[in-house]
């Protein structure tokens, strides 16, 4: 499947396309993804951890950044293993250009699944590629505004790495948080 | 008269007992001593290349045995084809190997590339996600006219292209075809798709091999319609093991429909296995493997041309056919859209010019074979559909057009080889207009438009060929077998009999149908009766069961067999009797000498032929037991009336079969009750493939209706109470029972009764649609109807 897609963000396009390049916002924004280890240049080996219908599987795989022109476009790609699940793999090609108040993002993504995901979630993949793709240039879009944001108000921020970063420590509280009511309610007894 | 009846009585069938208290012994109920369990790891992409499998981490995992790849095959042969076409010009088809295990390339999802053995099921499952198997992915194949282009991907690099075969029939007739066509006073021509179907019985494939090195010996249970034919496979062409050393046992079956017919990769991996590992290897399908590694059936994209003349008799017919093969040739897959399709286009009518030309094509899915009725459900669909087309171009009524055309005398030659020896088709057409109530429609019409609803009726009348076949005929046409029927019957000392027979029920009762056969000869009680069936080291060589071939093959040969027991039993009342061997009658179970009061029974002769004291020893040996090999002199030819009625709701597109009525010539029944519930079953699943059953791959190959959450079965709720008739009876005149077969009536003959009795419903609405593809899904029927 192939879609398309557009966000508008509050930084300017060098800004964004240090967050493209910047790991740690790659991992934080790519929905389930526990470790990512590895370079822009040689790549990153990464494992994400998903439900597609009604299969669950921790996906073992790389990710690359490719066909790179900045700090106007390139093209994210993943490929990842589930084991017995089967497979997932897809890319985003990226175009960012100057627009109003800071950068216009255009991406097409591609997906592609295959093994038991394919068999048992094939008729939910699009809907769950959109899915995914949504939340990750949703929650990129979110960080960079974000760190614009702060930058506007005066913050400590010599450069958008930094300040996602420290977004990305946010996102960290909220999980610890959700982290704790899960163990309030974990108290009660079962059933 | 024996207790419960015999020929043309309706007991209850003896098997269900078993069944239906769960004592059946199912092949997934065998479980060895030692035995160990296979897992095959398949390919999750449709076309790659093989780099590299990594085994060491697997090996090294908790009771883990072995991990076999295409290495340790490579003494083995590939799994065999059946069934050589020759293409137009004179050339064979290309035939590519078909490797056990993957080699070199994958060539479809679910192609086996590795298996690994372990201690329990659980452990070979994990140790198969720690290969490290690293596939490059190829560009893959599915769609069979992008298969054909110039510059298309090869499923098969050692092969030219992916045609299979070009296969043109009657090629004689070509030109000649072409030219009626060109003059007729009206052509129909119609585009369709035949559907492709996954057969889903309700027992999964299981395979069980065993060693016994003491006597070199190699057993295989097996879920197969034919355990003789996987014997002899396997064993010559496979594994090279000689027919003497390899048993086959196919214990109780539970459904087919087909494919269970063929020989596939994990029967000879676990023959293989056993032996290579001194320990019984068991492998079970889950549900999963089932809809990517059984052989699919149809799968025929066609173009159909009917011409007419002015007076609206038909004229000459061509039909092209793309035909799917899957990635690798299935044991009978070749001779399904050619022999077993195109003598079949001739269907009822007199036509006399027919030209059917047919490519096979190779694809990167699952191969595709025979599924009940194969390829003659795609003739019929094709013919039904067309004709009621031209009846609609023509504005004459469809009934009338396909009498107007009916064949009425028999033997009739067609012009596609085939001679039907009989058949009354105006009489199996008037019992469904009977029994359908046809004339009550129109009112039952109104009342569905006065709930806005529109109601539709539509007829379909088949013809198959069944009782599979003529040895020298098949062997003229490709066929590397033959297809007589065996049997032994073996009389015991008090009187009881085993019916050893070639033929092997996956569901058809024949426990019960043959020995209700058996009890009519004698005069006995069928309980007297045992019927032996499905295992290689019990039974004479035998073809088994598929084309509805049981009764009218396999039963001949039993009966054959019977008549030799009779005879020499005769021979010895006559004896004992002190008569002549002429002046002998037999009936309920007692020798009689014609015109006396002198008589014997049934058990006083049989206890002479084992304990022969006073016996004719000069003139016949003692025992009695006898063998018969039958080989049919013709096809059967089974034909029927469908009618179907549905109501169809016009703001969603969703139809609603209201009744489905079947009005069929089987020649003579033995068991009406269990011929009703073969044309149940069979409506069942044609009715399925109309409405709701679709094999879908997406455009990478990847099959995505892989389970039943997207894979359409029908359920009883979708199903109207059948009306059922077969008192319509033209005996077949080739066997000694007068019987034509009656396992595929039903899955052939429906799909294209309810196609036109939707398009019925729409053009009663004021929609004029022509055609919509198989299934008819709400989705597709609501579109057509936007025009």
């Amino acid at each position: 499947m192939e879609m398309t897609g557009s966000n508008q963000i509050d930084a300017d396009p060098d800004r964004v396309w240090a967050g493209l390049l910047d790991p740690e916002v790659l991992k934080s924004c790519i929905p389930g993804c526990t470790e990512m280890t590895g370079t822009v240049e040689d790549g990153y080996d990464a494992v994400v951890v998903q439900k597609v219908g009604p299969v669950k599987a921790t996906f073992r795989g790389q990710i690359r950044i490719e066909d790179i022109d900045p700090p106007q476009s390139c093209t994210i790609s993943g490929e990842g293993k589930g084991g017995a699940a089967g497979f997932a793999k897809g890319g985003a090609h990226i175009v960012l250009s100057a627009a109003e108040g800071g950068t216009r993002l255009d991406y097409t993504v591609d997906a592609k699944v295959g093994g038991k995901l394919a068999q048992l979630g094939g008729r939910i993949i699009d809907g769950f590629s959109k899915k995914m793709a949504d939340q990750f240039f949703e929650c990129f879009k979110d960080r960079l505004d974000a760190a614009a944001a702060g930058e506007a108000a005066g913050g400590d921020a010599s450069n958008a790495t930094q300040n996602t970063g420290d977004t990305g420590g946010d996102s960290g509280k909220d999980q610890e948080a959700g982290d704790g009511k899960r163990r309030w309610f974990g108290t009660r007894p079962a059933g | 008269m024996p207790k419960d009846g015999g020929i043309g009585s309706s007991p209850k069938r003896r098997e269900d007992i078993r069944f239906l208290t769960g004592t059946g012994r199912y092949s997934d109920d065998i479980n060895l001593h030692g035995q160990a369990y296979a897992h095959f790891v398949r390919s999750d992409v449709a076309h790659g290349r093989i780099l590299s499998i990594g085994t060491e981490a697997a090996m090294a995992m908790p009771g883990v045995i072995r991990v076999f790849t295409a290495r340790d095959f490579e003494g083995a042969g590939g799994i065999p084809c059946g069934w050589q076409i020759t293409s137009r010009d004179g050339s064979v088809m290309q035939e590519p190997k078909h490797p056990i295990l993957a080699e070199g390339k994958v060539r479809h999802v679910g192609d086996p590339i590795a298996v690994v053995v372990a201690e329990t099921l659980a452990q070979a499952r994990d140790a198969g996600e720690a290969l490290e198997i690293e596939i490059e992915d190829l560009p893959a194949v599915i769609d069979m006219r992008s298969a054909l282009a110039e510059d298309a991907p090869l499923v098969h690099e050692d092969l030219s292209s992916n045609l299979c075969y070009d296969w043109g029939f009657v090629e004689e007739n070509r030109e000649a075809t072409d030219r009626a066509i060109r003059e007729a006073a009206h052509v129909t021509t119609l585009e369709l798709v035949n559907n492709r179907l996954v057969a889903n019985p309700m027992e999964p494939r299981v395979a069980v091999g065993d060693y016994a090195a003491h006597s070199d010996e190699s057993t295989l249970y097996t879920t197969s319609q034919n355990p003789h034919v996987i014997r002899l496979l396997m064993g010559a062409f496979v594994l090279n093991i000689p027919e003497h050393k390899l048993r086959v046992v196919a214990p109780d079956v539970g459904g087919g429909f087909g494919a269970k017919i063929f020989h596939y990769a994990e029967e000879a991996f676990c023959t293989f296995a056993a032996k290579a590992l001194r320990r019984p290897v068991k492998w079970t399908s889950s549900r999963s493997e089932a809809f990517m590694s059984d052989a699919h059936g149809r799968d025929h994209v066609t173009r159909i041309e009917l011409a007419l003349d002015a007076d609206n008799n038909f004229t000459a017919l061509r039909t092209e056919t793309l035909a799917n093969m899957g990635a690798y040739l299935s044991t009978f897959a070749p001779s399904i859209p050619t022999w077993l399709h195109g003598t079949l286009m001739a269907g009822n009518y007199r036509t006399p010019l027919v030209y059917v030309n047919v490519k096979a094509v190779f694809t990167n899915t699952v191969p595709v074979d025979a599924y009940r009725g194969a390829g003659r459900p795609e003739a019929t669909f094709q013919l039904e559909r067309v004709i009621d087309k031209a009846a609609r171009e023509l504005g004459v009524d469809p009934i009338a057009l396909r009498r107007q055309n009916f064949i009425t005398e028999f033997p009739y030659q067609t012009p596609v080889a085939v001679q039907y020896d009989t058949g009354d088709y105006h009489a199996t057409m008037d019992k469904l207009l009977e029994i359908s109530d046809h004339a009550g429609f129109e009112d039952r019409a109104a009342d569905s438009r006065a709930r806005g609803k529109l109601r539709g009726f539509g007829i379909s009348h088949y013809i198959e060929a069944c009782g599979i076949a003529p040895s020298n005929l098949v062997g003229q046409l490709g066929a590397r077998a033959g297809l007589y029927e065996s049997a032994t019957v073996r009389v015991n000392a008090t009187g009881g009999l085993v019916v050893m027979t070639g033929s092997h029920s996956h569901g058809q009762g024949h426990e019960t149908t043959f020995a209700q056969v058996i009890s009519d000869m004698i005069g006995i009680d069928a309980d007297m009766v045992e019927i032996v069936h499905g295992d290689t080291a019990r039974t004479p060589m035998g073809m088994g069961t598929y084309g509805s071939r049981s009764i009218a093959v396999g039963g001949s040969a039993m009966v054959r067999a019977a008549e030799k027991v009779i005879a020499k039993a005769k021979k010895i009342a006559a004896h004992l009797m002190e008569a002549a061997d002429s002046d002998i009658e037999l009936a309920d179970g007692r020798f009689t000498v014609a015109g006396t009061d002198k008589s014997v029974a049934w058990g006083d002769v049989t206890l002479a032929a084992y304990v022969p004291h006073n016996y004719p020893l000069e003139d016949i040996e003692p025992g009695l037991e006898e063998t018969a090999f039958y080989d049919p002199a013709n096809f059967t030819f089974p034909s029927g009336a469908y009618g179907c009625e549905v109501e169809l709701d016009p703001d969603t597109g969703e139809v609603t079969v209201l009744g489905f009525t079947a009005a069929d010539d089987f020649g003579n029944v033995i068991n009406p009750m269990i011929v009703e519930g073969q044309v149940h079953g069979g409506l069942a699943q044609g009715i399925g493939q109309a409405l709701m059953e679709n094999c879908a791959y997406d455009e990478n190959g990847q099959l995505i209706s892989a389970s039943y959450m997207d894979y359409a079965m029908p359920r009883a709720a979708d199903l109207p109470m059948f009306r059922v008739d077969h008192s319509c009876v033209t005996p077949c005149t080739h066997n000694p029972l007068g019987v034509k077969g009656c396992g595929e009536a039903g899955a052939i003959g429906s799909p294209p009764a309810l196609v036109n009795a939707v398009l019925d419903a729409l053009h009663r609405g004021g929609h004029r649609v022509d055609h919509i593809d198989m299934p008819l899904t709400p989705a597709r029927v609501w579109t057509a109807m936007q025009g």
